[in-house]
């Protein structure tokens, strides 16, 4: 089984965000920078997926050189090679979801497995895009996979319940926490990833669709009015739910 | 930019509650709305004219008997292109976040997700939209002609404006053929309201102490009918299933009342639940981070606090 998996490089999840000097983009200092916590659960799949079919997984990612750290990760965590299609200028999700495209047009994976999406723009837009680009079917959100000869059948999450999809390879899959638990790569490994080769690519540049024009913190216009536990607190809190914003 | 195209989605009966906030936002920018909907009866969608839909697309696709992203993207873009449409909006639910990228790239057209702001400056639209977990909002803009938006649920509101409404039904050659994927059975959750349907969440962290306490969570809930969350911690301590997590590796939720138990406040949850319309905290540290973000809250034991809570809300409902 020929596998692909696609992985960024995002902001730690309990990083603070401040706005940059640009103030179109966050200021980088004292950010740790982690691999999208969906694309380990990408990674785990397509790991998985070797170990029962046999194969080899790929990592790719688009970005610039920083980007190798990630793909080093993903080594570490037993990916068979990795790729990294390089870009230094902004981008938005259709070029990312273009320069994979392109990628995987040279490789013809038998399944494309995503995070669901980045938590830097949180935009849940490549995978669905990729499959247009591609002319394959994709399953979003997925937390349960079964793959049978060419038969692929995968749980997604949608309000209040859970569809069950059946697609066929090859075909795109988005991954959603609850698929499974993505391993902790070992020591030893991580010290072999750091001499691993990476490929690398020039990126295909397009017209940029989406333009961000500035960044912001949105305001706390929180009233918050804290008060003790006793009885007469829950009073009125209670009141206050019931006159003040009228939510009961 | 000459005519809006706004994807509508039906439950059993009528339409899902996100269809009639995108059409009333729809309604604002003072260009012609079209709706569009898949294999529905025309009974379904004559309540759109409540919220001001004028006109409506129904298209029936004989062959296709469940949703497929393939093939609703294809009628989708289809139905946009056959009737002069530049601008497609979505729900930001399960369905349109799946769908929205597809008919962006069958269009050639920008596409910007789970907006929370949207409007017309200069002749463009102009949207803001959370990022980083919420945490930030870009202000962002789409160059291509054709342009896709998808509008985060509960935040635009749903105004009426009664309407006379137009219901055409087409036949869509678009069918079997076209569903490469699709949805083979599904399961509903039984008896259990999702947190992103639910007016009311109300959701508990480590504070809980154990699986056999969130009673008191799904006391309280059920008071107002509402759903019950977990925090990270708890989804990570295996008390809760993964699809009750709120928060930025969970699900982001924004309902008009949230509750947070005994959850100290960290920022992937915060980045969850900030844009709920009213937050009460609970928490016994009077110093918790989450008292920084809600409208009310409450210092003290929530063994003690919620039972009596639950109480006094319960006499108020009668």
């Amino acid at each position: 089984m020929n596998i692909l998996v696609c992985i960024s490089r995002v902001p730690d999840t309990a990083s603070r965000v401040i706005v940059g000097s640009d103030g179109k983009t966050i200021d980088p200092q004292g950010i740790k920078y982690i691999v999208n916590p969906y694309d380990e659960i990408a990674l785990e799949e397509g790991l998985r997926l070797r170990e029962k079919n046999g194969g080899t997984v790929t990592a790719l990612t688009v970005g610039g050189e920083s980007s190798k750290e990630q793909l080093r990760t993903a080594l570490a965590m037993g990916v068979d090679s990795a790729v990294i299609v390089k870009t230094d200028s902004s981008f938005d999700s259709f070029f990312v979801a273009n320069n994979i495209s392109e990628y995987a047009k040279s490789i013809n994976p038998d399944i494309i497995l995503l995070g669901k999406q980045s938590v830097d723009f949180d935009s849940l837009q490549v995978p669905s895009i990729l499959g247009e680009l591609l002319g394959l079917p994709s399953v979003s959100v997925v937390t349960k996979l079964a793959i049978e000869g060419n038969t692929v059948t995968a749980e997604r999450e949608i309000e209040g319940g859970k569809e069950v999809v059946e697609t066929s390879l090859p075909c795109i899959i988005s991954a959603q926490k609850g698929l499974n638990d993505p391993r902790y790569p070992k020591l030893p490994d991580i010290m072999k990833a750091k001499s691993k080769p990476i490929e690398e690519k020039d990126a295909v540049n397009s017209d940029e669709r989406v333009t961000v024009m500035g960044i912001e913190i949105p305001l706390k216009k929180r009233a918050g009015i804290i008060l003790g536990g006793e009885d007469k607190d829950i009073d009125e809190v209670v009141r206050l739910l019931h006159e003040e914003s009228k939510v009961i | 930019m000459n005519k809006i195209l706004v994807y509508l989605e039906g439950n059993k009966v009528e339409l899902k509650r996100a269809s009639y906030e995108i059409v009333s936002a729809a309604r604002t920018f003072g260009l012609p709305v079209i709706g569009l909907i898949i294999n529905v009866v025309e009974s379904q969608v004559q309540i759109a004219a409540e919220y001001g839909l004028k006109e409506c697309i129904i298209a029936n696709s004989p062959t296709l008997n469940n949703y497929s992203s393939t093939a609703y993207a294809s009628i989708i873009a289809e139905t946009a292109k056959s009737n002069g449409c530049d601008v497609i909006l979505f729900a930001g639910n399960a369905a349109g976040l799946e769908l929205a990228p597809r008919v962006s790239a069958k269009l050639d057209a920008g596409y910007i997700s789970d907006c929370v702001k949207l409007e017309v400056a200069n002749g463009n639209f102009i949207a803001k939209k959370p990022v980083y977990g919420g945490k930030a909002q870009i202000i962002a803009k789409i160059n291509t002609e054709n342009k896709v938006f998808s509008l985060r649920p509960n935040v635009f509101t749903a105004t009426t404006e009664p309407a006379s409404l137009s219901i055409t039904t087409v036949t869509s050659s678009i069918g079997e053929a076209d569903a490469t994927s699709k949805v083979i059975n599904l399961a509903k959750n039984e008896g259990k309201l999702d947190v992103l349907e639910a007016d009311v969440v109300v959701s508990a962290g480590r504070g809980i102490k154990g699986p056999e306490n969130y009673i008191l969570i799904e006391n309280l809930a059920e008071v107002f009918g509402g759903a019950v969350g977990a925090s990270r911690a708890v989804v990570d301590a295996g008390w809760r299933p993964h699809g009750e997590q709120v928060g930025q590796t969970g699900k982001t939720v924004s309902p008009t009342l949230y509750i947070a138990a005994g959850i100290s406040g960290a920022v992937q949850h915060m980045a969850g639940m900030s844009t709920s319309k009213v937050i009460l905290a609970i928490n016994k540290d009077k110093d918790a981070p989450i008292f920084k973000v809600c409208d009310y809250g409450l210092v003290g034991d929530l063994f003690e606090v919620i039972p009596k809570l639950t109480e006094k809300i319960k006499a108020i409902k009668g």
